[in-house]
């Protein structure tokens, strides 16, 4: 009987698909991917999160958590499960799920909004869960430790390496969008430099007229931003401030890079912290608000279901549906970051074991909503505008007019008066070649906000309010992870010189700041400089590496499940990591075998080589000098999803020898904190 | 609506690495009665530093 409601979601979510599924030729409403999608994400809960919990992992509720076996008021504090799920929730909610699935977009809207809900349930949401399960298990140890634990020092050490590279593409690629969103746009540029300033405000605040009052800050910051949009309209148009906030990508890459070095070594209350409480809310509450937005304006989807790039060809990113849609949308599926999360602050946070489920599987559900709401973003805009905005400058030439007759060429008509008025509608100088899906997501963020409130006058203002929300958020995570690491290096380079690690003196500090600094420099600039846009680049060494990292959380978990002598469940992380093996080493090897110069970087970086043999320049190089300077780059993006091969088999290696030693034990092998051995604080 | 209202200041709170005062000092006076417990302020700063500092590990992307 209990099952009943549960059935009729099953039939009016299968409903849903099929209305999404077969409907060609026609538009649909978006309405129904987020009704399939809620459908899906209630059922899973319900049902495989259920199975997992009790059979697979057996939650023992009665089992104290570190939470309260070691509880300090500090890191260790049994919270209540509401109030953790928005902790966790916001700590995983980043511009990921925002960003891939607006690029996924080109193949229709269909394989994304599939990938999304198949690729969260059996695999994103999985990983998460059992991450956290097994953290909360061994005293809310890290990713790093746990493998270290489970499977061997030289997996951890690798685990670890791996995670800083990792990290520095992912700062790379965050900062290119920041980039990409911001070049030739002074009125962007404005309000996003406005908020160092008013962060600092923020923090003097904090810090000496009313301490840790947070709220009353941030109501106060966000009256800030409000003004600094506001302002940043007439900003943009005087003559005078107009041209000195308007940089080139060029610019835009030394001032992030220099602001970057700034801004990890302040002291944290100064500008970190004030602006995390800026972009948190933000965050949080624009993704509220275009939730209700979708739901109020209900709109149709313009975007086919499937265009023909999903044979490969397409103009934003390169390649054919298989692997890399897989790749495209790494976070809103499946994010190998959230392993750090989940074996971060939350697994030390989590009151009781049966609180598990609803953070690890619930919170990551909710994130692929949010990536849902992106993709019905993309695909609410015409399909010309869409592909005007994402395809790089190369493909679309330097005006509206060149842009529209090469996109209209693609199969999506368009005239070049309708880009010049959507740009003119959004306060832009022009929307052409705009990358990195930021500006898309905007433009569809203003479309649903005007409609909802303020009407298209009101554009303007909500573009530059989802580009500010965007770019503060990056930039937080610019600078949290360069902090991050600094310590992640820190602690490698102190594995061969010990005088390296934190907490001894300044100087190792500095340099391994620098160095990090260095690192996620030398990608932002190459995308920059990319005559690709970068993001093409870029974004698919930056999925390569966020899966690689989700296979490897679901290798810990295997081998985990292994080690508890759960063998006949083992399937539940086996079949996501088979999968994103095969999606990532496909990939990968595509990246450096494939004969295609447009996927392969080696064969790309040959077939200018032998060019530059004859003594040609092959368009874009306009040198010498910027031929080699595109081998080079070729190089190096090789090299780095060779590395990222290399750390993802040989931990394929290294879990498939533990599993196999697990089997031969007859009892758990499993090395798990038991509460009572661990002295009260 | 009152019990609401605290939860929603303490999720926001948290979300931004700020625990619950209150419970700290709580365990503070059941665990350990003979320390004074770190006053609002400095309990404010520890944990600012503890999120903030870079050992927390990043934010996600």
């Amino acid at each position: 009987m209990k099952h009943i409601p549960w059935i009729v979601m099953a039939l009016i979510g299968a409903a849903s698909l099929a209305v999404i599924g077969f409907s060609r030729g026609e538009q649909i409403s978006a309405l129904w991917i987020v009704i399939a999608a809620i459908c899906v994400f209630l059922l899973a809960y319900r049902y495989y999160a259920l199975f997992i919990s009790s059979k697979v992992l057996r939650l023992d509720p009665a089992r104290a958590t570190p939470a309260v076996y070691r509880t300090d008021g500090l890191d260790y504090v049994p919270t209540d499960r509401r109030v953790l799920f928005g902790h966790h929730f916001a700590a995983i909610a980043g511009a990921g799920p925002l960003v891939g699935p607006v690029l996924a977009a080109q193949m229709g809207y269909l394989p994304g909004t599939l990938w999304i809900l198949a690729g969260v349930v059996l695999a994103g949401a999985v990983q998460d869960f059992i991450v956290l399960f097994i953290s909360m298990r061994r005293d809310g140890r890290s990713l790093g430790e746990l493998i270290r634990m489970e499977m061997g020092t030289i997996p951890g050490t690798i685990a670890l390496f791996g995670t800083f590279m990792i990290m520095t593409i992912i700062l790379a690629v965050l900062s290119l969008i920041v980039v990409r969103a911001l070049a030739q746009s002074p009125w962007g540029t404005f309000t996003v430099a406005a908020t160092v300033p008013l962060a600092m405000a923020m923090g003097a605040y904090t810090r000496w007229l009313r301490p840790g009052r947070i709220g009353e800050v941030s109501i106060l910051g966000f009256i800030g931003l409000i003004l600094a949009i506001v302002y940043g309209q007439a900003i943009a148009a005087s003559p005078f401030w107009g041209p000195l906030f308007t940089f080139t990508p060029i610019q835009l890459c030394w001032i992030l890079i220099g602001y970057g070095a700034v801004a990890a070594i302040l002291p944290v209350w100064l500008l970190l912290a004030p602006r995390d409480y800026l972009s948190t809310f933000l965050k949080i509450g624009a993704i509220l608000a275009l939730a209700i937005g979708i739901l109020i304006m209900a709109p149709p989807l313009r975007m086919p279901a499937l265009t023909q790039f999903i044979g490969g060809g397409g103009p934003v990113w390169s390649g054919a549906l298989f692997p890399f849609l897989f790749i495209t949308i790494a976070c809103g599926s499946v994010s190998g970051f959230h392993a750090l999360i989940s074996s971060g602050t939350t697994p030390k946070l989590i009151a009781s074991e049966a609180d598990a489920p609803v953070i690890g599987y619930g919170a990551m559900l909710m994130e692929a909503f949010v990536a849902i709401m992106a993709l019905v973003g993309a695909s609410i805009l015409d399909p010309g505008i869409y592909f005007a905005m994402n395809s790089p400058a190369a493909v679309l030439g330097a005006d509206a007019a060149s842009a529209a007759a090469a996109v209209t060429a693609m199969g999506f008509p368009i005239g070049a008066e309708t880009l010049i008025q959507t740009a003119r509608d959004v306060g832009e100088h022009t929307i052409v070649a705009r990358t990195g899906g930021a500006p898309t997501l905007a433009v569809a963020m203003a479309e649903i906000f005007a409609h909802v409130f303020g009407g298209p006058a009101m554009k303007a203002f909500w573009y530059h309010f989802a580009i500010l929300f965007e770019a503060l958020f990056i930039l937080t995570a610019v600078d949290a992870g360069t902090r991050a690491g600094r310590f992640m290096l820190q602690d490698l380079i102190g594995l061969a010189v010990p005088s390296f690690r934190a907490g001894t003196s300044m100087t190792p500090g500095i340099v391994a700041t620098m160095l990090c600094v260095a690192s996620w420099g030398f990608f932002l600039y190459q995308g920059v400089t990319d005559p690709l846009g970068g993001v093409n680049t870029l974004w698919p060494v930056f999925g390569i590496s966020n899966q690689m990292l989700a296979a490897v959380a679901l290798m810990l978990g295997t081998v985990v499940l292994f080690r508890m002598k759960q063998d006949r469940y083992a399937w539940v992380t086996l079949i996501p990591t088979a999968w994103l093996l095969l999606c990532t080493v496909t990939a990968g090897s595509l990246k450096l075998f494939s004969a295609d110069p447009k996927v392969s970087f080696v064969a790309h970086a040959q077939r200018f080589s032998d060019a530059a043999a004859r003594g040609e320049l092959l368009a874009p190089a306009k040198s010498m000098e910027e031929m080699q300077r595109i081998i080079f780059n070729d190089w190096v993006d090789a090299g780095l999803c060779a590395l990222f091969l290399a750390v993802v088999l040989s931990l394929a290696f290294f879990t498939l020898r533990t599993c196999l030693a697990a089997r031969r034990s007859a009892v758990p092998t499993t090395l798990e904190v038991l509460p009572d051995t661990v002295p009260a604080e | 609506m009152t019990t609401l209202l605290t939860r929603l200041r303490d999720t926001a709170r948290l979300m931004v690495g700020q625990p619950s005062y209150d419970a700290y000092c709580a365990h503070m006076a059941e665990q350990h009665p003979d320390q004074p417990p770190m006053t609002r302020m400095a309990f404010f700063r520890e944990r600012e530093q503890a999120r903030y500092g870079g050992k927390g590990g990043g934010r996600c992307c």
